[in-house]
């Protein structure tokens, strides 16, 4: 008799792979999918039990399915992405330095002059002075933003 | 980020990269905000925000800060994320902002 291809098998696997996928190019640029990523471990979470019931078909009746290495080999690469995942959310992104000195809230924010895209010098306090754009006057606040940068 | 400035508030960014890297960023995304390069990351230590030979071929970089300055220069309002995917949602600042006179 024919064995049936067991498409199950590969249906996880790729479910495991776009779930990875979607966080960063999709999932990532809404907060709400972002800080925690319930919508990327839904998707992981069906490809696994997708893989679980291709292996089930493939180890259990082999007779009618197909599967028994490819299903091995799948499913060892499923569960190696969504470990990888795991780790870059739990705890890739969270190896940041404390920064226990970083001024609070009540406290002077440390004043710096530093050059901007046009080579010009801008001190916290020439920011105070200089009016805005938006509203014709200088401003009530600066939010100081510190990223990470290209490098 | 209209909306920032309609409350009167100037956005300033601030990064390791050079004056040139900046302005290609700018240009490339449409920026209108102040991007400020600490090449030798003076700023960024002064904000305790540095992140030692994390960035490539191990360069200093800063951390993610975030911080609301008043007119006296007194910080009002501050984020540091302990994850680097999560940042601080508009609203919460927002509401600072606002109480800014």
């Amino acid at each position: 008799m024919q064995r049936k291809r067991n498409w199950n098998i590969w249906i996880g696997f790729l479910l495991c792979v776009v779930g990875f996928l979607s966080y960063p190019f999709f999932f990532a640029q809404y907060p709400i999918t972002r800080d925690v990523p319930w919508a990327t471990f839904l998707i992981m979470a069906v490809g696994l039990l997708f893989l679980v019931s291709g292996l089930r078909r493939a180890f259990g009746r082999p007779q009618e399915y197909k599967g028994k290495i490819a299903g091995s080999i799948l499913g060892v690469l499923s569960v190696a992405v969504v470990g990888l995942f795991c780790f870059g959310v739990f705890y890739a992104s969270k190896q940041l330095p404390k920064s226990a000195g970083a001024p609070q809230v009540g406290q002077k924010a440390p004043e710096f002059s530093l050059v901007d895209t046009d080579k010009q010098q801008v001190s916290l306090a020439s920011l105070f002075a200089a009016q805005l754009p938006a509203t014709k006057k200088p401003p009530k606040g600066v939010f100081l933003v510190f990223y990470r940068g290209y490098w | 980020m209209a909306e920032i400035e309609q409350l009167g508030v100037e956005v300033v960014a601030v990064s390791v990269d050079s004056p040139e890297q900046s302005k290609d960023l700018q240009k490339e995304a449409g920026l209108t905000y102040v991007i400020l390069s600490d090449l030798n990351a003076e700023a960024i230590r002064k904000y305790d925000l540095l992140h030692s030979k994390a960035g490539q071929d191990g360069h200093d970089v800063a951390r993610p800060g975030e911080f609301l300055v008043d007119s006296n220069g007194v910080v009002r309002w501050v984020n540091l994320t302990e994850d680097f995917r999560v940042r601080a949602r508009s609203e919460q600042f927002l509401a600072q902002a606002r109480q800014l006179k």
